[in-house]
């Protein structure tokens, strides 16, 4: 019975780091399939809810619940490298390749639980979403650009034919083009079967393709929904989607030929590029 | 000329046992980031090791050597269960794991001493048996030596780059955190790089008791400055470098008292000298070693 409960569960987790805690009866579930977001200011405790998941940080409280196939795991405070043979990987925000190996050392060490080599079938998918991949496999990770270090990981992360991927701010510091790119891949990797849990700033772009979103603040659950109905609802976009998003929106695309002049305010450009894009595709 | 070579093959001999501890102290800093000054008396252990065997029992210095490698990975592993994992558990900092290295190195050096006293010892073999290479004259002692080395860098070497486990292993000293969400049981692998790193120092040790001829306890501590030297100058935490800048720095030392250089080369007392002043060299044109790589955040 347990297929059409939650993939990953967490309630009322509290964690946090020597004396202080972040967390607050923190709960999350991920349906089978699903790719949910968490999104929230700066220091909200995204990262450290990752981290207390993988048994990064023991939690003080709560529980965490793996749901793989039919049989449910309680993983609260496992061992990261058991809850990755349980069938979950992990992206880290920073440091998330092996920069001294190579690209396929990196991959391979992916790998590891089928004792470092890769499967032939699993490679080739990851291939297929991460051509520079192959391109580049025997170049040292630490000299990729930050796209293809993103691509790496996430590579490195699918060796182990993950059920569930947990990924901390996949765009952050990455051009506009590559952001695209890397979220497109995502929906094609979470098409493929693979349900992701992903923290980010980029909030509009990531709510809009996921299946649900919670808000957090202070370490707390401030609001959950369906992606497209945090997307609308309005003390969310006031407070997290940088205000009156739709309008701005529009506002950018009606300035189209405005030119900008010395001594005008600096303008918030780009930000919206991608709806604008968007509108135009769906023309 | 003949001379030079002579020299040389000298530089490789001290070079050589330089390298393999040197190798062994880097993977442990490499993946505990522990810098290990009792590093030094684990080659002594090793050294009394294979005494026991050899001149207790009257063995053979081969099993001897053996027995070294496999007494000091127990001591390696015994440390690792009973002293450093229990203190990395409690969050010690680089500091504190420091001064638990060096109280380690006093307590060990302190024991070998009560237990087999400060004379010097010496294996039981031939060690005046001399082969003429040529222009080059070697002891068997120095030619063991040689080949023992050759071959623990190449088994090294083949190790890091194609095994699993030499790959688990730099996975590690790479990142830590992300070697386990890889799978990577990361105790275990801590385990076996002890056991790897601390049977190369018990070899080194015996390496080294054997061409110095004779030995007491504190030779280790006399070697672990050369051996940081190496380390450093190959680049911190990078094996390879290690093995390279053991070698360096042992040919350096050794040329660097070729009498056709000016001034009739170095007085040999001041070999020593030479490497540090090598090592403060590199350091200002590479300050991260020979293959250490710069940092990147
Ligand atoms: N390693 C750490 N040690 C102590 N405090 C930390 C650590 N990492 C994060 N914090 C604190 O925990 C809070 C939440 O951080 P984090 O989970 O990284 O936020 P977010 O990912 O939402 O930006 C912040 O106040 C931050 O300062
Ligand atoms: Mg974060």
């Amino acid at each position: 019975m347990s297929t059409d409960r939650p993939l990953l569960e967490t309630a009322d987790l509290d964690a946090g780091y020597g004396e202080v805690n972040i967390l607050h009866g923190l709960s999350i579930a991920v349906p089978r399939g699903a790719i949910v977001s968490v999104i929230g200011p700066n220091g909200a405790g995204k990262s450290t809810l990752l981290k207390a998941i993988y048994g990064f940080l023991k939690p003080r409280r709560g529980t965490v619940v793996f749901r793989p196939d039919g049989a449910e795991h309680d993983i609260t405070g496992m061992k990261p490298n058991k809850l990755t043979e349980l069938g979950m990987n992990y992206v880290f925000q920073l440091d998330n390749v092996f920069p001294n190996m190579t690209v396929r050392e990196n991959l391979e060490m992916g790998a590891y639980l089928r004792g470092g080599k890769p499967d032939k079938e699993i490679l080739e998918r990851i291939h297929g979403w991460f051509p520079r991949l192959d391109e580049r496999r025997r170049q040292r990770a630490g000299t990729l650009s930050g796209g293809e270090r993103q691509m790496l990981a996430l590579g490195r992360a699918l060796m182990s034919d993950p059920k569930l991927l947990l990924l901390d701010e996949p765009s952050a510091g990455l051009a506009p083009s590559v952001v695209d790119v890397i979220f497109e891949k995502l929906q094609e990797i979470n098409g493929a079967g693979i349900s992701i849990v992903m923290v980010e700033q980029n909030a509009r772009r990531s709510l809009e393709m996921s299946d649900y979103g919670y808000v957090l603040d202070m370490g707390r659950n401030h609001f959950e929904g369906a992606g497209s109905k945090l997307l609308h609802d309005e003390s969310v976009v006031e407070l997290y989607l940088g205000g009156r998003g739709r309008l701005a929106a529009a506002q950018l695309i009606a300035d189209e030929d405005y030119e900008a002049k010395p001594g005008d305010a600096p303008r918030r450009q780009g930000r919206f590029r991608h709806e604008q894009d968007k509108e135009k595709r769906h023309e | 000329m003949n001379e030079l070579l002579q020299l040389i093959a000298n530089g490789l001999v001290t070079g050589s046992i330089i390298a393999i501890a040197a190798i062994g102290l880097s993977l442990v800093y490499g993946i505990l980031k522990i810098v290990n000054f009792a590093h030094g008396e684990y080659l002594v252990f090793g050294a009394y090791m294979a005494l026991v065997v050899n001149v207790t029992w009257g063995q053979s210095l081969v099993l001897g050597a053996l027995f070294a490698m496999i007494m000091t990975a127990l001591l390696g592993i015994a440390l690792e269960f009973g002293l450093w994992r229990p203190i990395r558990r409690r969050g010690a900092g680089i500091v504190s794991l420091l001064i638990v290295s060096i109280g380690l190195a006093l307590v060990l050096r302190n024991s070998i001493l009560l237990w087999q006293g400060g004379a010097p010892r010496r294996y039981d073999v031939d060690v005046f048996q001399v082969y003429e290479l040529g222009p080059i004259r070697l002891s068997l002692s120095q030619i063991v030596v040689i080949v023992v080395a050759s071959v623990v860098i190449v088994g090294i070497g083949l190790l890091l780059a194609r095994t699993t486990l030499g790959k688990a292993m730099r996975a590690l000293s790479d990142s830590r955190d992300l070697a386990s969400v890889s799978g990577i049981d990361t105790d275990r692998i801590t385990a076996y790089t002890w056991i790897v790193g601390s049977a190369l120092a018990g070899l080194g040790g015996v390496l080294q008791g054997l061409v110095q001829n004779a030995f007491e306890p504190n030779m280790g501590f006399r070697l672990l400055l050369l051996i940081f030297a190496a380390v450093i100058l190959g680049g911190v935490g990078s094996a390879y470098g290690a093995l390279v800048g053991g070698l360096v720095l042992g040919l350096m030392m050794e040329v660097s008292t070729w009498s056709a250089l000016p001034a009739g080369g170095v007085d040999s007392v001041y070999k020593p000298v030479v490497a540090f002043v090598v090592l403060i060299l590199v350091l200002i044109f590479r300050p991260q070693g020979i293959f250490g790589r710069a940092r990147t955040v």
